[in-house]
């Protein structure tokens, strides 16, 4: 344990290897037994006295026009109390809150089928269903468009007018949204200088992240126009932002609390529900409970964008990649999308290059307005170019473990969206996979191997968080960030390590929006990272009051005091004689000595660092029906530190099934008339456990130099590589390059006869 | 419409409540009973969040009719522990780390103990494929079916 | 004078050039400074967009400081899930 200087404030970022105590290890979550005994309480679990059902009228159409809508016979039904639509909000502070609202509920016009175009609160669910049904939309269907091919051309129906990108390519639709490129060097001299290049296109349909909790809330309006949400949501404050924008509030006033959350991925990183639930309670003078049911999740959530990219790569005949070229095109769904930034930028994010670009544009649909999911842009941006780099490596006789690490991005290298790297784990991971078992195992007949690399960004941003010291020597943590991981048990971990005390002394709570400074969603990756970092430095504070109070309690300068394994103590012999006294001592006496003892911190928090990540997969394709069953699968990643290393497996392990999914069966399909034909699990279908077998994870700790511990999230990457380590693998078992997502034994099964 | 009057015997204990003919037992669980740990997951029968047992069966509680529950035997998770006492499945959840958000525990947890209460001594094979009817978005099942297996096991004796 | 590396689709607004060269010492003075030289970035610089120097991405960071001979990038706003 490092003893630190309490007289000095400035904490120095990544301090080099340590001996952790608690950071590392594998204690109890805090939340643990309320969710194993059922007591936890999550986004649907909450009711109030005399509390009203909300439910939404949603669009029949893919694009309509609104002409009129007559609420009268529903709001005359008994046990109606409110019905809303788009005229009882306000005009939101900026575009992209007003996109947000319009989506939440139709203004004008319907953009996609699902779309919220009323709402009423009833006094029962009953009673609020036969209300919709009494509520008359007069509608003028529109012409809709739904793929981003169809979308982009120059006659494609326009779903918003006036929303096109200055830049965008001529002769292109209006509905093009975000053109952009990033890379450097000379395209035209890299491309001459290869043996071999090649060009393919690729696809990739839209997903959900399926979290198994739909949105839910509990709205409470009072008449002095304050009001109380409680809502599953990744972030509070930003729920708070939004909903005090759309209903005219002041920030005081609304105070939202975050119940416990069945996953998220980034899905509930926005609004849906949570507004509306406000509207109707200020209405209606009552609480207001809302929950989306399975189909308005798949239809009326966050989808992710789906694409249809163009990789264009050369290599030389030892494996060196000499130029680069992506072309990605997004649809974002009915409002603009900045998605593919991320796409753009992360493409080429793992090689080395000297020539490299990646352009692109967003068009919008006649679809659900897309949200985050998990590193959102990247999967299907890596899906092609990795594709198209083990497609060179087949036809040029190259292992592809060898040729990645021929190209591998280093301390050191220009990455392709900009800045220079500083210390990485990818080389790390691709290390460990060449030597790792699962790569040296023979193959059978009908069996391919997939590889692909992956990475993500992960964030910092903002972050508020409280110690309080309570006089028996235990610590209440105060945090803003919702805990969808496990994170709570690091963050009590890191609080632990800094203090010198043992875990079990320490409670982690997530308050609500009243009770600390703004807090970012979390997202990016970022909580073990920046809230982890701010409760190091909240614990630093701590100490530092703590020595102060000593200081003055021994009549010597607080520079002679130290903070050691949980006790303050005499600098050195020149300091004094006095006994250590632990938090315990110190806070029992705080009273007398000044008041309670607090830490804080407020930051918004930079450094983070990328992560990358490599999986193999094997796999045998049954050549009578296109199944696809995976026999071994090993996720590889630099998690920097690994704080609570099952947490962090359980990240790697969890996002890598989502990405199977993703590459095999997972995808929404339109007909012709726009609706979609799959919102529920039957016909959506993620994977299960007999799908899969184990996962294994293999952490690899490349310290980050932006974070005390060296911590980088971790979050996101691992759904990033299994596309392509899927569509290698499959594409390799069958003899044929497969070059569209997903691959669902019907579609294996074409390719395999064609 | 007027509503129906149901006697059962719930987690041990003898419970009566009125319920709409289309109310299902998981409304009644949840909304009457406030008993919230069976989640609505899906409404369909297709995730499993909603688990309990009926006279000892695995069923989802979102495709039982609130009336069918009449003179029968429900466990949810609520009756697993035992007091204080975690049944094994959840303390070996909680040592595997076998869940994140936990919103698919509950059902996991009664899936997994009419699992071993039909066959102690299941194959990795066996339990995936009895628990193909839970969903789970957040771990990759990995962990879950460690955490079964080493239940199992400490069930057993073994 | 510090140099900004500017992405591809930006470079329109710098007459074709990759890297531009401005007065500042910190990154709001680099914002300001390339808004001033630059008129046509500033759309962009409106709508949101982070620095990247000497290889730490810096969302929203006015006060935080630039050395002559540090490498800035500028990036999109990041946002994740």
């Amino acid at each position: 344990m490092l003893p630190l200087k309490c007289g000095g404030r400035k904490m120095a970022l990544y301090t080099g290897k340590r001996n952790f105590k608690v950071v590392g290890t594998r204690p109890p979550r805090p939340d643990g037994i309320d969710k194993v005994t059922g007591r936890a309480l999550f986004g649907a679990d909450l009711s109030a006295p005399g509390m009203l059902v909300g439910q939404i009228l949603r669009s029949p159409h893919a694009h309509a026009r609104i002409k009129s809508i007559d609420t009268s016979a529903a709001e005359a039904l008994s046990g109606v109390k409110s019905v809303v639509t788009s005229a009882d909000f306000d005009k939101a502070s900026n575009s992209p809150n007003q996109d947000a609202l319009d989506n939440c509920m139709a203004r004008g016009k319907a953009l996609y089928h699902g779309h919220a175009v009323a709402a009423v609160a009833a006094t029962t669910a009953y009673v609020a269903t036969q209300a919709l049904k009494l509520i008359k939309v007069d509608y003028n269907v529109l012409p809709h468009v739904i793929e981003v091919e169809d979308a982009m051309m120059a006659n494609a129906p326009i779903v918003q007018g006036g929303r096109r990108a200055d830049n965008a390519p001529d002769g292109l639709s209006e509905n093009i949204t975000h053109y952009m490129s990033f890379g450097h060097g000379g395209l035209d001299e890299g491309f001459a200088k290869a043996d071999k290049i090649i060009e393919r296109t690729f696809k990739t349909a839209a997903t959900h992240q399926g979290y198994i909790e739909p949105h839910a809330c509990l709205a409470t309006m009072g008449p002095d126009g304050k009001a109380d949400l409680w809502c599953c949501t990744q972030g509070h404050y930003y729920v708070r932002e939004l909903c005090a924008d759309f209903l005219g509030m002041e920030t005081s006033q609304l105070r939202v609390t975050a119940s416990e959350i069945g996953g998220g991925f980034g899905g509930k990183t926005t609004v849906f529900i949570e507004p509306v639930a406000l509207a109707l309670s200020r209405k209606a003078g009552k609480p207001v409970k809302m929950v989306m049911n399975r189909e308005e999740v798949f239809k009326a959530s966050g989808p992710t964008v789906s694409s249809l990219t163009d990789v264009k790569i050369g290599m030389t005949k030892d494996g060196r990649i000499t130029a680069a070229h992506a072309m990605l095109r997004y649809q974002g769904g009915a409002f603009p999308c900045g998605t593919i930034e991320f796409g753009l930028m992360s493409a080429f994010a793992a090689y080395d290059l000297d020539a490299v670009q990646a352009e692109g544009f967003n068009v919008m649909t006649n679809r659900p307005r897309q949200a985050a999911y998990r590193a959102p842009g990247a999967p299907v941006a890596i899906y092609p170019v990795e594709g198209v780099i083990d497609e060179l490596c087949q036809i040029l006789d190259l292992d592809p473990l060898e040729v990645r690490l021929k190209n591998a991005a280093r301390k050191g290298t220009k990455s392709s969206y900009g800045p220079t790297f500083d210390d990485i784990g990818l080389v790390a991971t691709l290390e460990a996979a060449q030597k790792h078992p699962h790569y040296l195992t023979p193959l059978g007949p009908n069996q391919g191997r997939g590889v692909s690399c992956g990475f993500w960004f992960n964030f910092g941003g903002n972050t508020s968080v409280s110690l309080n010291l309570n006089a028996d020597g235990t610590v209440g943590i105060v945090e803003g960030n919702p805990d969808i991981g496990g994170s709570r048990a690091s963050i009590s971990q890191m609080a632990a390590e800094e203090l010198g005390i043992p875990y079990e002394k320490i409670r982690t709570v997530i308050a609500d929006t009243n009770s600390l400074g703004f807090n970012d969603v979390t997202d990016g990756s970022r909580v073990t990272f920046a809230v982890g970092l701010a409760t190091i430095k909240a614990a630093q504070d701590a100490v530092q009051k703590m020595c102060s109070r000593v200081a003055k309690l021994w009549d010597i300068d607080e520079d002679a005091v130290v903070w050691e394994d949980g006790y303050a103590k005499p600098a050195g012999p020149n300091a004094g004689e006095f006994e250590p006294m632990s938090i315990a001592e110190i806070a029992a006496i705080a009273n007398s000595t000044g008041g309670p003892i607090a830490g804080h911190h407020e930051v918004n928090a930079d450094g983070a660092g990328v992560s990358f990540g490599v999986h193999l997969v094997d796999l045998e394709i049954d050549p009578g029906t296109g199944q696809t069953t995976i026999l071994r699968y090993t996720v590889f990643q630099d998690a920097g530190k690994a704080v609570h290393p099952d947490y962090v497996e359980g990240q790697m392990q969890g996002g890598a099934v989502q990405g199977i999914g993703w590459a095999l069966n997972e995808e929404y399909i339109y007909g012709p008339d726009g609706l979609l034909q799959n919102p529920g699990f039957l016909d959506y279908r993620i994977p299960v456990a007999s799908d899969l077998p184990p996962i294994e994870a293999v952490i690899l700790e490349i310290p980050n130099p932006g974070h005390p511990y060296g911590v980088r999230g971790v979050g996101e990457t691992s759904i990033v590589p299994p596309l392509a380590a899927l569509s290698n693998g499959v594409s390799r078992a069958i003899g044929h390059r497969m070059y569209e997502l997903p691959m669902s034994p019907p579609k294996i099964l074409k390719t395999i006869k064609g | 419409m007027s509503k129906i009057h149901v006697t059962t015997t719930l987690n041990g204990d003898q419970v009566e409540y009125l319920c709409e003919p289309q109310e299902t037992l998981l409304d009644i669980l949840r909304n009457r009973l406030n008993l919230t740990g069976s989640k609505e997951g899906c409404g369909s029968g297709d995730c499993g969040a909603c688990s309990v047992t009926l006279d000892g069966r695995l069923v989802c509680s979102c495709l039982v009719l609130a009336a069918e529950a009449e003179g029968r035997e429900i466990e949810t998770i609520e009756g697993m522990a035992d007091g204080e006492n975690l049944h094994s499945l959840q303390q070996k959840f909680l040592d595997h780390a076998a869940l994140q958000c936990g919103i698919c525990t509950p059902g996991f947890l009664v899936a997994a103990k009419a699992l071993l209460e039909k066959n102690p001594d299941p194959t990795e094979t066996e339990v995936r494929f009895w628990l193909a009817g839970n969903l789970c978005r957040c771990t990759g099942y990995d962990k879950i079916i460690n955490a079964v297996m080493d239940a199992a096991a400490e069930m057993r004796g073994a | 004078m510090v140099k900004v590396v500017v992405w591809g689709s930006l470079r329109a607004a710098t007459g074709g050039a990759a890297e531009v060269n401005v007065d500042a010492a910190t990154f709001k003075e680099v914002l300001t400074q390339l808004e001033q030289k630059y008129p046509g970035l500033k759309p962009q610089i409106d709508r949101g967009v982070s620095l990247a120097i000497d290889g730490t991405i810096y969302r929203e960071a006015w006060f935080t400081p630039v050395k002559p001979d540090s490498e800035v990038v500028l990036m999109p706003l990041m946002v994740g899930g």
